[in-house]
C-alpha cells in the first residue's frame, strides 16, 4: 500500500503546475458559440441533451397513449408506434444520458473539481460538441426522411432492421440512424479523450487520485469505458450499413422476405448481437457510474458527513467498470447462442451485483449518524437510492439465466431498465442540477417548485414502473403495439395499462415545472454566493461565481486534503475546503 | 419526518401491491415449475433486501435529520463492516445463482425420449412440422422455399417425404410427453413463447435453435412472438392445443394427408 | 470475441499497474499537506499530448480488435471463401515499414537537433506512406478486376473494410505529419514542440504498422490457427 507521505503542510507555491494554454476569446461568437471554454461547452451539451430529452419524452407519451388506450388515437398506427419506441430509446440512452453525464457534467465539473483551468485539448473539446450536434441533427432528420425514422427498436437487430417489414428498413430511416451513431461516436471520442487526459494530467498540485471527489471518479471511469466500448457499436454500425447499402452479408443469412428470396447468404444475426451488447452493456454502466459518483457527493455534502468507505467506493467503481465488459451476453440468453455461455454470463452478472451492493450500503452508511439536511438535492439522492435499489434487484432476476427465460422480452425487462437507467440516473441529474445550478448561475433554484417537482417525479415514476414489472410477470411481451386478445391475463390488465399511462402523463407534465424553474430562477432566484451548500470540493472555492474563463483567477488552487472533510471533530466549521491549508488533529482513524 | 414516513410507505406499499395484486403469472402447464420456484426464491431474497434497506434508510432520515446542534459522526471507513456486508451479499447472490444454474442445466439438456417437432416462423405467422412415422425431420434449406414448398424441405431427402406440415398456426401436442422443439425462421429473428409453458427461445434465420418441455395439462394456450420482427410482430399469434394421448393420436392420423410427399409432389 | 477480450485484458493489466503506482490503495483522510512526492508533470501540454495519444491508440486498438473478433466469428460460417492476397500487399508492407523507420530516424534527429536529417526523415516518411496508400488502392483494383467484389462474399467484404479502415487512419496520420512538416520547415516552433510533434507521429506510425502486420497475418490466414485454438478453448 502506497501512503502518499505528508508533505509540507502550509501554503505552497501555486505556479508550479503549468497552466493549460488557454485560448482567450474576443468576440461574442468565440465566447458563446464556438467556445473553447469547457463550461460553455458543458452548457451547450446540456441544453442540447435536455432538448432531445424533451422530444423523447413526448414520444414516450405517444407510446403510452397507444398502450393505455389502444385504438383511441388512430394517428398512432403500428409503423408510427415502432418508430416512436426506437427513437425514444436511442435518444434517451445515447443522445441524452450519455451526452448529459459526460459532455454536460463532465465538461463543467472535471476541470473545476480537479483544479484545472480547462480541459487539456480545448479546441478538440469544442469540435466534439459540434460533432455531437451534427449527430443529433442527422438523427432528427430521419423524422423528415422518406419512410420516416427507423422502427427497428433501439437494439437495431438485423435482419429485420434493414428489411421492408420494419419502418425505415429499406428506406432512409436506418441509414440515417447508423450514420448518426457513427458521427456521435467520433464526436464522443474527441470529448472522451479530453475528460480522461485532463483527469490524468491536469490535476492541481496536491490533488492525488485519491483526493478526487467521487463525481470525478465516476465520470472518469465512465469516459474510459465509453472510449473502449463505443467502437463495438461503430463496428456493428459500419457492417450493418454495408449490408443495407452495399449488399454485403455480414449479418444476413439466406432468407426469404415476404416470399422473395434475397440475394444474401451466410451472415450471422448473432454476430451483430454480440457486437451490439459488447457496447450495450458497458453503455448502461457508462450512464450509471457518473450517477453513482455524483450521488455520493450529493449525500456527503447534504448529510455533512464524509462518504463512508471512500476507498471501497473507488475500487467498486473500477471493478464495476472492468466487470461490465464481461457480462454482455446476459442480453442474449434466449438468442440462440451456445447455451453453455449462459453459465458463464449468469455468474459474471451476479458477481457484478456485489460491488454495486457495496456502493448502496455505503450511501446508506453515510446517512447513518449524519446530519441530514433534507433539501432538494438530498431528496433526489434519497430517491435515487430507492429506485436504483429496486431496479438493481430486478436485474438479479434477469441476470439469473433460467429465470430470464420466461421474463425476457416481456414488460418486466422494460420496467427493469427504466427503473434502473431511466428513473434512477434521471433523479440524479435533477439532484445534480439543483445542487450545481448556484455555481453555474450564481442563483438558487426555487425551493418550493423544486420540492413539487421532486415529489411528483419520484412517486409518479415509481408508480409508472413498479407495477409494470407485474405486466411482464404475466407474460405480456414488450414491443407490442397492442395487446390484442390475451387469454392468459385478467381483464384488469387494461386498467393497469391505463393507470400507468395517466401516471406517465402526470410525471411528464411535472417536468414543465422544472423547465420553468430553470429559466425563472435565472432572473428571480435568490443570490447564492460562492458556496451556498458549504461544500468541501474545489468547484465551490472559485474566486468568482459563476467561475470566469480560466476558472481560478491568477493562482491555481493547491490541495491539502481529501474531498470529504465534513464534521471533522475539533474543526471550527463542519466542513474544511480541499484547498484550505493547515492540519487538523489526526482523528481520521479507520476501524478494522 | 414526512420524508421518512413516505419512504416507509413506498417500501410497505410495494410489498402490499405484490401480495394483493391480481397481476401474477398464469398457471403453469409444463414441467418447468422449477423456474417458478427459482423466481419465488428470488422474490423472497430481493424483497427482504429492498424492505430492509429502505426501512433502514427511513430510520436514518428520521433519526439523523438536521437539528440545531447536531454534528455528524466522523468515520471514514470500517473495513470490518464492509467486509462483513460483502460476504453476506456474496452469500445472497450465490443463493440465487446456484438454483438458477442447476435448472438451466436441465433446461439445455434434452431428455432421450423427447419427440422432435419443428416450429417454423416467418413474418408474421407460425407453421409446424412433425416428423411423421419415421420419427425423423427431413433436411431443409431456405433457398428451397417456394409457394408449393413453404417450409423449404428438400425433395431429395427421404426423411422429408413423410413430414407432416401444419400451417394455420395451431400446434397440437400430447400431454405428458417431452417434446424438443426445433426452431427455424425464414426471414428475421422471431421468438416462440407460450406463457403457460415458461420456455421460450429465439428463432434465428440461418440456424436452428431449440427448447424442450413437457406439457403437463391439457388445454389451449396462446403462442406469442417475443422478438421484434417488424410491424406485424404483435399479430404473430398461434395456439398450442394439448390433448390426451388418445385424442392426439386421432388428430395425428387425420394429418397424415398433409405430408410433404402429398402436398408438394416432386415437380420434375 | 476473443481478440477484443485479449486486448482489453492487456489494457486492464496496464491500468492496474498504473493505478497502484498512483496510490489507489492509500487512505486519503490520513494525509494532509501538499503531498510533495506527487508527481506533477513538468510540461503539461506535452504530457497531455502523449497521454492523449496513448488513450487514442487504446481506442483505435479496440476498434481493430473488435473488427478482428467479428472476422473470427464470421469466418466460421460455411459460405466463407478466403481471399487470395494480391502480391502488391507485400510491397506495401515494405513501404509502411520504411515509413516507420524514416519517422524513427526523424525522431532521433529531432532529439539530436539535426535539422537536415529531421526534414529528410519527415519527407521520406510522407512519401513512403503515400506509396503505401496508393499501393493499397492498386490492390483493391486488382482484386475487383479478378472478380472479388465487396458484396460477393463476406471474406471480400472484410478485406476491403479492414484495409480501408486502416488506410483511413493512416490518412489521418498523414494530415498530422503534414502539419509537422510545415512546422519543421517554417520554424517558429520551439525545439521541444517540434520534438513532441515528431515523437507523436512516430508513435502513431509504429502503431499503425503493428496493426497492419496483425491485419495482414489474419488476412493471410496465419492467424487462423490461433483463432482455431481459441475457439477450441471456448467451446
Amino acid at each position: 500500500m502506497v501512503d502518499v507521505p505528508l508533505g509540507h503542510v502550509g501554503p505552497a507555491h501555486t505556479a508550479d503546475v503549468e497552466d493549460v494554454e488557454l485560448y482567450h476569446p474576443h468576440s461574442w461568437v468565440t465566447k458563446y458559440v464556438f467556445s473553447q471554454d469547457a463550461k460553455v461547452i458543458a452548457i451547450q451539451y446540456s441544453l442540447t441533451a435536455l432538448t432531445v430529452g424533451l422530444i423523447a419524452l413526448v414520444l414516450s407519451w405517444l407510446m403510452r397513449l397507444q398502450l393505455g388506450f389502444p385504438g383511441v388515437f388512430t394517428f398512432i398506427d403500428a409503423n408510427a408506434y415502432y418508430q416512436f419506441i426506437t427513437m425514444h430509446g436511442m435518444m434517451m440512452v445515447v443522445y441524452v444520458l450519455t451526452a448529459l453525464f459526460l459532455g454536460g457534467f463532465g465538461n463543467y465539473l472535471i476541470p473545476l473539481m480537479v483544479g484545472a483551468r480547462d480541459m487539456v485539448f480545448p479546441y478538440v473539446n469544442m469540435l466534439s460538441f459540434w460533432v455531437y450536434l451534427l449527430a443529433v441533427l442527422i438523427l432528427v432528420a430521419s423524422f423528415f426522411a422518406p419512410g420516416g425514422p427507423t422502427g427497428a427498436g433501439w437494439t437495431l437487430y438485423p435482419p429485420q432492421a434493414i428489411l421492408s417489414g420494419t419502418p425505415g428498413g429499406q428506406d432512409w430511416g436506418i441509414i440515417l440512424m447508423l450514420v448518426s451513431l457513427m458521427v456521435f461516436i467520433i464526436g464522443f471520442t474527441m470529448g472522451g479523450l479530453n475528460y480522461v487526459v485532463t483527469v490524468l494530467q491536469a490535476r492541481a498540485r496536491g490533488m492525488t487520485l485519491m483526493r478526487m471527489p467521487l463525481t470525478v471518479w465516476g465520470i472518469f471511469t465512465a469516459s474510459f469505458m465509453a472510449l473502449l466500448a463505443f467502437p463495438a457499436l461503430f463496428v456493428g454500425a459500419v457492417m450493418m450499413l454495408f449490408d443495407r447499402a452495399l449488399g454485403t452479408s455480414f449479418f444476413m443469412p439466406a432468407i426469404v422476405e415476404m416470399g422473395q428470396a434475397l440475394d444474401r447468404s451466410g451472415g450471422s444475426p448473432l454476430l451483430f448481437q454480440h457486437l451490439f451488447w459488447f457496447f450495450g452493456h458497458p453503455e448502461v454502466y457508462i450512464v450509471a457510474l457518473p450517477a453513482f459518483g455524483i450521488v455520493s457527493d450529493l449525500i456527503s455534502t447534504h448529510a455533512r458527513r464524509n462518504i463512508f468507505g471512500y476507498r471501497m467506493m473507488v475500487w467498486a467503481l473500477l471493478a464495476i467498470g472492468a466487470l461490465s465488459f464481461i457480462v454482455w451476453a446476459h442480453h442474449m440468453y434466449v438468442s440462440g447462442m451456445n447455451p453453455y455461455f449462459g453459465f458463464f454470463f449468469a455468474t459474471t452478472t451476479l458477481i457484478i451485483a456485489i460491488p454495486t451492493a457495496i456502493k448502496v450500503y455505503n450511501w446508506i452508511l453515510t446517512l447513518w449518524r449524519g446530519n441530514i439536511h433534507l433539501n432538494v438535492p438530498m431528496l433526489f439522492a434519497l430517491a435515487f437510492i430507492v429506485t436504483f435499489l429496486n431496479g438493481g434487484l430486478t436485474g438479479l432476476f434477469l441476470g439469473n439465466v433460467v429465470v430470464d427465460v420466461p421474463l425476457s422480452d416481456t414488460m418486466f425487462v422494460v420496467a427493469h431498465f427504466h427503473m434502473v437507467m431511466g428513473v434512477a440516473p434521471i433523479l440524479v441529474i435533477f439532484g445534480a442540477i439543483y445542487h450545481w445550478y448556484p455555481k453555474v448561475t450564481g442563483r438558487m433554484l426555487n425551493d418550493t417548485l423544486g420540492k413539487l417537482h421532486f415529489w411528483v417525479t419520484f412517486l409518479g415514476a415509481y408508480a409508472i414502473f413498479f407495477p409494470m414489472h407485474y405486466l411482464g410477470l404475466m407474460g405480456i411481451p414488450r414491443r407490442y403495439y397492442e395487446m390484442g386478445e390475451m387469454t392468459f391475463v385478467p381483464p384488469s390488465t387494461h386498467t393497469l395499462n391505463a393507470f400507468i399511462t395517466i401516471a406517465a402523463l402526470v410525471v411528464g407534465a411535472a417536468q414543465l415545472v422544472f423547465v420553468f424553474n430553470l429559466f425563472w430562477s435565472l432572473r428571480h432566484g435568490r443570490a447564492s454566493g460562492g458556496n451556498p451548500w458549504r461544500a468541501t470540493t474545489l468547484e465551490w472555492q472559485t474566486p468568482e461565481t459563476p467561475p470566469p474563463h480560466g476558472n481560478w483567477g491568477k493562482d491555481l488552487p493547491v490541495v491539502y486534503r481529501w474531498a470529504y472533510d465534513y464534521s471533522v471533530p475539533g474543526a471550527a466549521e463542519d466542513y474544511i475546503p480541499q484547498n484550505q491549508p493547515g492540519a487538523h488533529p489526526a482523528t481520521g482513524m479507520s476501524h478494522g | 419526518m414526512a420524508v421518512a414516513l413516505i419512504l416507509v410507505l413506498v417500501a410497505l406499499g410495494s410489498v402490499i401491491f405484490h401480495l394483493v395484486s391480481p397481476w401474477w403469472w398464469t398457471p403453469i402447464a409444463s414441467n418447468w415449475s422449477y423456474i417458478d420456484t427459482t423466481i419465488v426464491i428470488t422474490f423472497w431474497i430481493t424483497g427482504a433486501v429492498f424492505v430492509a434497506i429502505v426501512l433502514f434508510m427511513a430510520y436514518c432520515v428520521y433519526r439523523f435529520r438536521h437539528q440545531p446542534g447536531r454534528q455528524a459522526h466522523y468515520e471514514p471507513e470500517s473495513k470490518r463492516l464492509e467486509l462483513w456486508l460483502t460476504v453476506v451479499t456474496g452469500i445472497g447472490v450465490a443463493a440465487m445463482l446456484a438454483p438458477g444454474l442447476l435448472v438451466w442445466r436441465q433446461f439445455i439438456t434434452v431428455p432421450e425420449d423427447a419427440t422432435d417437432i419443428e416450429i417454423f416462423g416467418q413474418q408474421w405467422q407460425w407453421a409446424f412440422r412433425l416428423p411423421g412415422p419415421d420419427g425423423k425431420l427431413g433436411i431443409t434449406d431456405a433457398r428451397l422455399i417456394s409457394p408449393d414448398n413453404p417450409l423449404g424441405l428438400s425433395r431429395d431427402d427421404p426423411n422429408a417425404q413423410d413430414d407432416v406440415i401444419i400451417e394455420g398456426g395451431e400446434l397440437r401436442l400430447p400431454v405428458d410427453r417431452p417434446v424438443k422443439a426445433l426452431l427455424r425462421s425464414a426471414d428475421v429473428i422471431h421468438n416462440f413463447y407460450v406463457p403457460e409453458m415458461r420456455a421460450k427461445m429465439d428463432l434465428v434465420p440461418g440456424q436452428v435453435t431449440y427448447i424442450w418441455f413437457t406439457p403437463t395439462r391439457t388445454g389451449t394456450f396462446e403462442i406469442l412472438c417475443a422478438e421484434l420482427c417488424g410491424v406485424g410482430h404483435p399479430q404473430m399469434r398461434g395456439t398450442v392445443v394439448v390433448q390426451d394421448q388418445k385424442d392426439y393420436q386421432a388428430w395425428l392420423e387425420e394429418q397424415m394427408s398433409r405430408s410433404f410427399a402429398r402436398l408438394a409432389p416432386a415437380a420434375q | 470475441m476473443g481478440s477484443i477480450l485479449v486486448f482489453l485484458t492487456a489494457l486492464l493489466v496496464v491500468a492496474i499497474w498504473w493505478l497502484s503506482r498512483q496510490g489507489v490503495m492509500a487512505k486519503p483522510w490520513l494525509e494532509q499537506g501538499v503531498a510533495a512526492d506527487f508527481p506533477v508533470p513538468d510540461n503539461l501540454s506535452s504530457a497531455a499530448a502523449r497521454t492523449g495519444l496513448a488513450v487514442f491508440l487504446a481506442v483505435v486498438g479496440s476498434l481493430f480488435a473488435l473488427f478482428l473478433s467479428a472476422y473470427a466469428l464470421r469466418m466460421q460460417l460455411p459460405d466463407w471463401r478466403d481471399v487470395p492476397l494480391p502480391g502488391i500487399l507485400w510491397l506495401n508492407t515494405g513501404m509502411l515499414a520504411l515509413s516507420s523507420v524514416a519517422l524513427q530516424g526523424a525522431r532521433k534527429a529531432a532529439r539530436d537537433g539535426e535539422d537536415d536529417a529531421l526534414k529528410l526523415g519527415l519527407l521520406a516518411a510522407g512519401v513512403t506512406a503515400l506509396a503505401f496508400l496508393s499501393g493499397q488502392l492498386l490492390a483493391w483494383r486488382q482484386l475487383t478486376a479478378e472478380g472479388y467484389f465487396l458484396a460477393s462474399n463476406s471474406a471480400n467484404a472484410f478485406f476491403y473494410v479492414l484495409t480501408g479502415l486502416h488506410g483511413l487512419h493512416l490518412l489521418g496520420g498523414l494530415i498530422a505529419l503534414a502539419r509537422t512538416i510545415v512546422k519543421a520547415w517554417r520554424g517558429g516552433t520551439t525545439p521541444e514542440g517540434l520534438r513532441l510533434s515528431v515523437g507523436l507521429c512516430a508513435t502513431y506510425w509504429h502503431f499503425m504498422l503493428f496493426v497492419w502486420l496483425v491485419l495482414l497475418s489474419v488476412l493471410a490466414g496465419w492467424a487462423a490457427d490461433v483463432i482455431d485454438i481459441c475457439r477450441q478453448i471456448l467451446s
